[in-house]
C-alpha cells in the first residue's frame, strides 16, 4: 500500500534518534517505516524513516524541538 | 539455603526485583541483537530497550531530554568523563571531604596534571556547609564535584543549595548520585545539577556494569569523551561522533544489563521512590537507635534517619572491625563491608582512618526482623 503513494525518507544523526522519532510517530498516529538508509542518499550504515510525502509536514511538526531531522529526501 | 541478612547494599543492591531478572533472560532469549548496528528487526527492539530504559531514567531523574541520558558500564566511568573529559592545567575545582574514590582518584590524577583542587572540609558527622563551597569559588573555578549522599555514613549532601551557589557563579555542578539514584527522589532541574553520574546496580536495581551520566545542553562541547570509536552513526567519518548520547558510547553497549536496569526502574515506579524511602528510612532508624542504646558501640555519622541514607557505620570498642565483619557473616549470616570502604577522604573526615568502620548497607527488600537481628548479633559480639 505503501509504495503505492510518494514516500520520503527523515535521516537522522543515530539510531537512538530514528527510534526517538518512531516513538513520537507512533504517540501521533502518523505512519512510517524504518528502512536502511538507501546508499544512494547516505554512506551512513544505519536506519532511518520512511513516510508518506503527504505527512511531510506533521511529521515534521511531531518532531519539532525534540528530535533534529538530518535531511529530507525524496525516495522511490 | 539459610536465611542471609544481606546488608552490603551501598556496594551492590542484591535481591534484585524478579522483573530484573526476567528482562535480562527475555532480552537473551528473544532479542539479542547489537542496537544501533543496522535496520533489522532484532536490531531496533535492542535500540528500542536501550532508548526506552533512557526514557525511564530521564523521567526518575526530571531530564526534559532523554538523549542527553548516557550509559557507561559504571558512575566511576561516568564520573571519569565528566572529571578528566572537562578540566585542564589551570582549572580550579572545588570537592568535599566526604568523597569516594571514583571522585577524589580522577581529581589527584587532574592535580597532577595541573588543576588546583580545594577539599571542602566536613563536620566528624559528615555533613558539609553549601556556603563553605561558595567562598571558595574562585575566578578560575570550573566545577564542583560532590556526592549526593556518603557511602561510609550516608549523610546526604545539601545538593540543591551547593547548586544553586554553582549555578549563580557559572560554575559547572557535577553530583555522584551512585548512593540516591533510585533511593532518594532527584531533580536535575529543581537541583541545579549540570552533570548527574549515577550507577544501575545499587538502588536502581538493575545489574552490575549499568550506569550512566546526565549532562546539560551543550556541556558536550566541552567534555571530551574518554573512549572512542564505532558508534554506529556516521560510519563514513574517521571521527567521533561530536553529539549525544553516541559522543560518549563508543562501542556496543550493555544491553542485556540495560534491559535488566530498565526493568529495575520500573519496579521503582511501581513502588513508589517516597515508598522505597519511607521503608528503609523507618528500617535505618531501628538500627540506628538500637546501636545507640548499645553502650561499646560507637555510630558515626548524622545518626538521623532523615538526613542520611540506609547505611550505617559503626565500630564495637576493643574490635577490629573486620573481624566484627567475619563474625557477623560467618555466625550469623550477615554480610557487611569492614574498612575504609574506597572513602579515605571520608574516613578522615569522620576520624576513622585508617582502622575503618564496619559499614552495614540496608535495601528494600530487608524487613524489621532483620533489624533485630543485626541488633541482637553486635549484642552478642559486645559480650565478648
Amino acid at each position: 500500500m505503501m509504495a503505492t503513494k510518494t514516500c520520503l525518507v527523515l535521516l537522522f544523526d543515530s539510531t537512538s534518534e530514528v527510534l526517538l522519532a518512531e516513538k513520537l510517530f507512533k504517540r501521533a498516529g502518523i505512519s512510517y517505516k524504518i528502512i536502511p538508509v538507501p546508499r544512494h542518499l547516505s554512506s551512513d550504515c544505519g536506519a532511518c524513516i520512511r513516510v508518506f510525502a503527504s505527512d511531510k509536514k506533521r511529521a515534521r511538526e511531531t518532531l519539532d524541538g525534540v528530535v533534529d531531522i538530518r535531511d529530507i529526501c525524496p525516495i522511490d | 539455603m539459610e536465611k542471609i541478612i544481606y546488608m552490603d547494599n551501598a556496594a551492590t543492591s542484591w535481591p534484585k526485583p524478579e522483573e530484573t531478572i526476567k528482562a535480562m533472560a527475555e532480552y537473551s532469549h528473544s532479542i539479542g541483537a547489537s542496537p544501533g548496528r543496522s535496520a533489522h528487526r532484532m536490531s531496533l527492539d535492542a535500540g528500542r530497550v536501550v532508548l526506552d530504559a533512557r526514557e525511564s531514567l530521564a523521567e526518575l531523574f526530571g531530564v526534559k531530554n532523554l538523549l542527553r541520558v548516557v550509559f557507561t558500564k559504571n558512575a566511576t566511568e561516568s564520573l571519569n568523563i565528566a572529571i578528566s573529559g572537562l578540566l585542564k592545567p589551570g582549572d580550579h575545582v572545588i570537592t568535599s571531604g566526604m568523597e569516594h574514590n571514583s571522585v577524589m582518584r580522577p581529581l589527584r590524577v587532574m592535580e597532577k596534571s595541573g588543576v588546583e583542587l580545594s577539599i571542602i572540609p566536613c563536620s566528624p558527622s559528615g555533613e558539609m556547609d553549601p556556603d563553605d563551597v561558595g567562598r571558595s569559588i574562585k575566578k578560575n573555578t570550573r566545577a564542583i564535584y560532590l556526592t549526593h549522599a556518603s557511602n561510609v555514613t550516608g549523610t546526604i549532601m545539601p545538593i540543591a543549595e551547593t547548586g544553586k551557589i554553582a549555578r549563580e557563579k557559572g560554575v559547572i555542578f557535577c553530583v555522584d548520585a551512585a548512593q540516591t539514584a533510585g533511593a532518594i527522589p532527584i531533580d536535575v532541574e529543581k537541583m541545579f545539577i549540570d552533570i548527574l553520574a549515577f550507577t544501575g546496580h545499587k538502588s536502581l536495581f538493575g545489574p552490575q556494569g549499568t550506569g550512566g551520566l546526565y549532562m546539560a545542553e551543550e556541556l558536550e562541547k566541552e567534555i571530551c569523551p574518554i573512549m572512542t570509536g564505532g558508534t554506529g552513526s556516521k560510519s563514513e567519518s574517521e571521527e567521533h561522533p561530536d553529539f549525544l548520547p553516541d559522543k560518549y558510547e563508543a562501542g556496543t553497549a550493555n544491553v542485556i544489563g540495560i534491559a535488566g536496569l530498565k526493568a529495575g526502574i520500573r519496579f521503582i515506579r511501581s513502588v513508589g521512590i517516597e515508598t522505597i524511602r519511607k521503608k528503609e528510612s523507618e528500617l535505618t532508624a531501628i538500627l540506628v537507635e538500637g546501636f545507640k542504646s548499645i553502650p561499646e558501640v560507637t555510630l558515626y555519622g548524622c545518626g538521623d534517619a532523615k538526613k542520611q541514607t540506609a547505611v550505617v557505620s559503626f565500630n564495637i570498642e576493643g574490635m577490629d572491625c573486620s573481624i566484627v565483619a567475619m563474625a557477623l557473616d560467618e555466625e550469623f549470616n550477615i554480610m557487611s563491608r569492614p574498612g575504609l570502604q574506597c572513602a579515605p577522604a571520608a574516613h578522615r573526615t569522620i576520624g576513622t582512618f585508617s582502622a575503618g568502620t564496619v559499614r552495614l548497607s540496608l535495601g528494600y527488600f530487608l524487613e524489621k526482623d532483620d533489624i533485630q537481628a543485626v541488633l541482637s548479633a553486635v549484642e552478642k559480639l559486645v559480650q565478648r
